[in-house]
């Protein structure tokens, strides 16, 4: 089977090399299509409880290779697959705009095609050099989505800014797997769960945290997010919605996977991830708040959603650590379904966001404004994926925040003072985050969807065609489905988490906190929601069928020559909020001053920066290049020189044994005298 | 069943009551305490007129405004008698679904398109947001102090007995009077009575509402005070029987309503820069109740 899929990959990229442009689209949209069948059958069959293994005979270097897909696997490839087939929908239609550029399609296509394969195989291979390998494809195919228009300066520096990151991504992870092997012998995930039940705690702790580092990176845990505000804006929107809705989401495998192969002390890996998962969030959310371009603000809420998935991850080791079952199993299904959800509605903003950039031409969302009059379908889903990534009720953001509010609460009866206090602090850290998402959706939607427009454009808006907006409306019918039926997908996810929680035996006079039993309540509540919303407005409808509803301006408390200048802006809506965060943010304002007695036309800007980008990246970047400064001279541009280097470094590299060897014989000869 | 009932009942009268006592407090005659029903009942009857920039949002956010707090009230228990459902959690269930009636009544205040509703709207969404970390770990203290997750059993079993859980219980009316008043933009946070838009929260926010819309909003605000009432009442009626327990539950409330009216007519209003500092004390007071919580249940060890 994985021959097969193998030799449609390749005859898919060479097709695509051959055909014009509107069929290269076609051909990856189908190719995508049956990879993602084929794969997606697996996967339903593991997650019903029938695995698929095979193993391949490998080389000698790297030896057998096995494919497993488990449960966990097969989850992740769900995810995997669903989004990928909405964002080659949605980007066949949204490249279309873009046809005269030929080449920069065709690499973009059979990037698209290498890293959906590049991710099935993540999630299915069990031997570290060939996951090394496809996580490197992985990396370089996403780079090249990423840079499709190259030729703007910011969207290849955010490039290149995601490939050296993510090459320390792939550092970290080597170093992992390079020294199992090294220990062991064998690049096998097995190997890893024999070599980290004979080690010491400390050891699998360090060789944990090793592959944390790695995957964090990947997936934009904070202090490590500092690519991911870079990179989402630039690339084009259906592959924003790809990388913030899966491909970091394939870090968070990594972690999960990597819980389960390495056995080790529970308890201090998840204090360790909540406690940076919780930083995440708060960091996250505080400053996609004042953001002012809209894709940087989704991506900004990227890193806040990863926080909350974390917290979901760092709750269950705890539970498996203090033999908690139902805080285990709270937060592993709470992180796993809110992998999915963020997936979805994250995908979901990101395309509308593509949609309003190519109506408008601007992501600034100062110059927009009053959009739902001329995209009334975009501004509802982006509304539905507003209210779903608040966690607010009645979608799938409430469901998967509520299996983590209830793991939270389950870790009131783990009664020690430290866990009862980290409980305090975590609930009050995740309240933050929902309210701060809140205050920053509320501006997002508003600011760009309602009032009147802002800025004048020059082409006339109009509503995205039929099949851009067809595959958003396939991710808001799941999304809604999640939020009305949520114990089917709690039932799917009992043998992914089964797998975490299986082997620790429970401590049985915890007490459940029914969640979970809670959540089929919870959904009759939601319907009774809808129901009595219509039943108010079919009230209101009875109420005023034969009243006078007039239409109006907008009332300006007396003044009435009101014009758009006058309505508040995104600014002015956080105000209050950035002047109370100004001590933790980095905010750059150069305001001029007046002083002349008759002042000309002035103007001034703010800047939000990123503290932690200039305490991690930017500083220790300024002290490499300082040392680096004397040795400037050595790069002059000439190839003689280079190749007098060469002939420098071939020579010591051959003379210096011969010379300390020398050295030694003196040494000898000098010792015998 | 009784206690949508009973708050129902209560969100009748109970802004009249707080009309009343601040009339009687400054001397002037005042309106009946039937007053704020009849002019919901008068905005009913009236027809509508919108804002020409106003979009589907602004008319149907009120009903959700509603709809929300409604449903928010049926996971109110009566004391030791379940509200229409009890589930584990559904305190987290009550603050979003309230926090999603707020998303509406925001976006909706934005949809206008005006200077002045922005204003309030973004001042709410801060505050809100400031007020909610306090209810989680108030609700969180009396889960541990407890042993349960849901709001019936949590008040069902809670038993007032030492003198350190009636300053635990104290402390929690107290923050949840100020959550109340939060939320229902009062005194010390917001003027409702203010003549000036600048200095308004949640009545800028409505500015352009009229007619059903209007009658909406205040019904909602009306029931949101009674729904507080009742879950400062069922601090003290967790153990009594009916008999006992519905006269006190009105008592409370009527008590609950004066407070809110003398607090109103001797305080004045805080500077707007100066409430965020207020509202995050709260959490503190709430933090403050935790660790009384685990001094009661012998966790300093």
């Amino acid at each position: 089977m994985i021959n097969v899929l193998i030799i449609i990959l390749l005859s898919a990229v060479i097709a695509v090399l051959l055909v014009n442009t509107k069929t290269k689209g076609i051909i990856t949209v189908l190719t995508v299509l049956f990879i993602a069948l084929v794969s997606s059958f697996y996967s339903i069959k593991a997650l019903l409880g029938d695995s698929y293994e095979v193993i391949l005979s490998g080389t000698i270097i790297f030896g057998k290779v096995p494919i497993i897909i488990d449960s966990l696997s097969a989850w992740f490839i769900l995810i995997i697959n669903f989004t990928i087939i909405t964002g080659a929908l949605y980007g066949f239609n949204y490249m279309k705009k873009y046809s005269e550029m030929k080449n920069e399609i065709t690499l973009h296509c059979i990037a698209f095609l290498l890293v959906h394969f590049a991710l099935l195989g993540i999630c299915s291979v069990q031997n570290g050099f060939i996951f090394l390998l496809l996580w490197e494809l992985m990396a370089l195919s996403a780079f090249i989505l990423v840079i499709f228009e190259h030729e703007k300066p910011e969207t290849i520096k955010a490039g290149f800014n995601y490939l050296i990151q993510s090459h320390f991504s792939i550092v970290f992870i080597m170093l992992g797997f390079i020294y199992v092997a090294f220990k062991t012998g064998s690049y096998g995930f097995d190997a890893i769960v024999d070599f980290s039940s004979k080690q010491s705690v400390l050891a699998g702790t360090a060789l944990f945290l090793c592959f944390f580092i790695g995957f964090a990176i990947k997936s934009g845990f904070v202090p490590f997010h500092t690519w991911l505000p870079y990179a989402h804006p630039a690339a084009p929107s259906h592959v924003s919605g790809i990388m913030s809705g899966v491909l970091i989401k394939i870090g968070i495998y990594g972690i999960l996977r990597m819980l389960l192969l390495i056995k080790t002390d529970y308890t201090t890996i998840g204090y360790i991830i909540l406690f940076i998962s919780l930083f995440t969030g708060i960091y996250g959310v505080m400053l996609a708040t004042i953001q002012h371009n809209l894709k940087k603000l989704l991506a900004y809420h990227s890193v806040e959603n990863i926080g909350i998935i974390g917290i979901g991850i760092g709750l269950g080791c705890i539970g498996l650590g203090a033999s908690n079952k139902w805080m285990a199993i709270l937060g592993f299904s709470g992180a796993l379904l809110h992998t999915l959800n963020h997936s979805l509605f994250k995908s979901l903003l990101f395309y509308s966001a593509g949609n309003v950039y190519q109506a408008a031409h601007t992501l600034n969302v100062e110059r927009l404004g009053g959009l739902i009059k001329k995209m009334p379908q975009t501004a509802v889903l982006f509304l539905i994926a507003a209210i779903a990534i608040c966690g607010l009720p009645p979608l799938n953001g409430f469901i998967s925040e509520f299996l983590i509010y209830g793991g939270l609460y389950n870790w009131l009866y783990s009664a020690n003072l430290i866990s009862l206090i980290a409980m305090v602090f975590s609930v009050g850290g995740l309240v933050l985050i929902g309210g701060l998402a809140l205050l920053c959706f509320t501006k997002a939607f508003s600011i760009v969807f309602l009032g009147n427009s802002r800025d004048v454009h020059h082409d006339e808006i109009c509503e995205t065609g039929f099949w851009q907006l067809f595959p958003m409306y396939l991710i808001v019918s799941l999304m809604i489905f999640i939020g009305l039926f949520p114990s089917l997908f709690i039932n799917v996810l009992q043998r992914p988490v089964n797998l975490f929680t299986h082997n620790i035996v429970f401590n049985p006079s915890m007490i459940k906190v029914g969640a979970i039993d809670s959540l089929q309540t919870i959904s009759w509540l939601f319907f009774g929601l809808l129901i009595f919303v219509a039943a108010v407005l079919a009230l209101r409808k009875y109420l005023s069928r034969k009243k006078i509803i007039e239409v109006g301006t907008t009332w300006g408390c007396g003044y009435s020559n009101a014009n758009s200048k006058l309505q508040y802006t995104a600014g002015s809506y956080v105000r209050s909020y950035s002047k109370l965060a100004k001590p933790i943010l980095d905010i750059e304002k150069n305001e001029i001053k007046i002083d002349e007695v008759f002042p000309t036309g002035k103007h001034y800007e703010t800047d939000p920066y990123d503290k932690i980008e200039r305490i991690f990246i930017d500083n220790p970047l300024k002290l490499i290049n300082k040392i680096t400064d004397p040795f400037v001279f050595l790069q002059n541009g000439r190839l003689q020189t280079y190749i007098l280097y060469g002939i420098i470094f071939i020579t010591a590299i051959i003379c210096l044994p011969l010379i300390i060897e020398k050295i030694i014989t003196i040494l000898h000869f000098l010792n015998n005298l | 069943m009784l206690s949508i009932i009973l708050i129902l009942f209560t969100s009748i009268f109970f802004t009249g009551i707080i009309l009343r006592t601040k009339s009687i407090t400054s001397g002037r005659k005042g309106p009946g305490l039937m007053q704020p029903i009849k002019d919901v009942i008068r905005l009913f009857k009236k027809g509508a007129i919108y804002s020409e920039t106003t979009s589907i949002i602004f008319r149907i956010a009120p009903a959700i405004y509603f709809s929300t707090v409604f449903m928010a009230c049926l996971v109110i228990p009566f004391g030791s008698y379940k509200g229409i459902v009890s589930f584990d959690g559904d305190f987290i269930f009550f603050a979003y679904i309230l926090a999603l009636g707020k998303f509406f009544s925001i976006i909706s205040a934005m949809d206008t398109g005006s200077s002045f509703e922005g204003m309030g709207a973004s001042r709410e969404a801060l505050y809100s947001m400031f007020a909610e970390p306090a209810f989680f770990i108030l609700i969180g203290s009396f889960a541990l102090f407890t042993g349960n997750t849901s709001f019936h059993n949590i008040f069902s079993s809670l038993h007032l007995g030492s003198s350190i859980t009636y300053t635990l219980g104290g402390l929690a009316a107290f923050v949840l009077i100020m959550i109340a008043m939060i939320e229902n933009s009062r005194m010390p946070v917001d003027d409702p009575k203010t003549h000036l838009e600048l200095t308004m929260i949640h009545e800028v926010m409505i500015l352009d509402n009229s007619g059903f819309d209007l009658g909406l909003i205040l019904s909602t605000g009306y029931l949101k005070f009674a729904m507080y009432g009742a879950i400062i009442a069922d601090f003290f009626i967790g153990g009594l029987s009916f008999f006992w327990a519905i006269p006190l539950f009105l008592i409370i409330q009527i008590m609950f309503a004066v407070l809110v009216g003398i607090i109103e007519s001797f305080m004045s209003r805080f500077r707007m820069n100066h409430n965020p500092q207020f509202i995050l004390t709260l959490s503190s007071v709430s933090f403050l109740i935790f660790l009384g919580v685990l001094l009661v249940l012998d966790k300093f060890v």
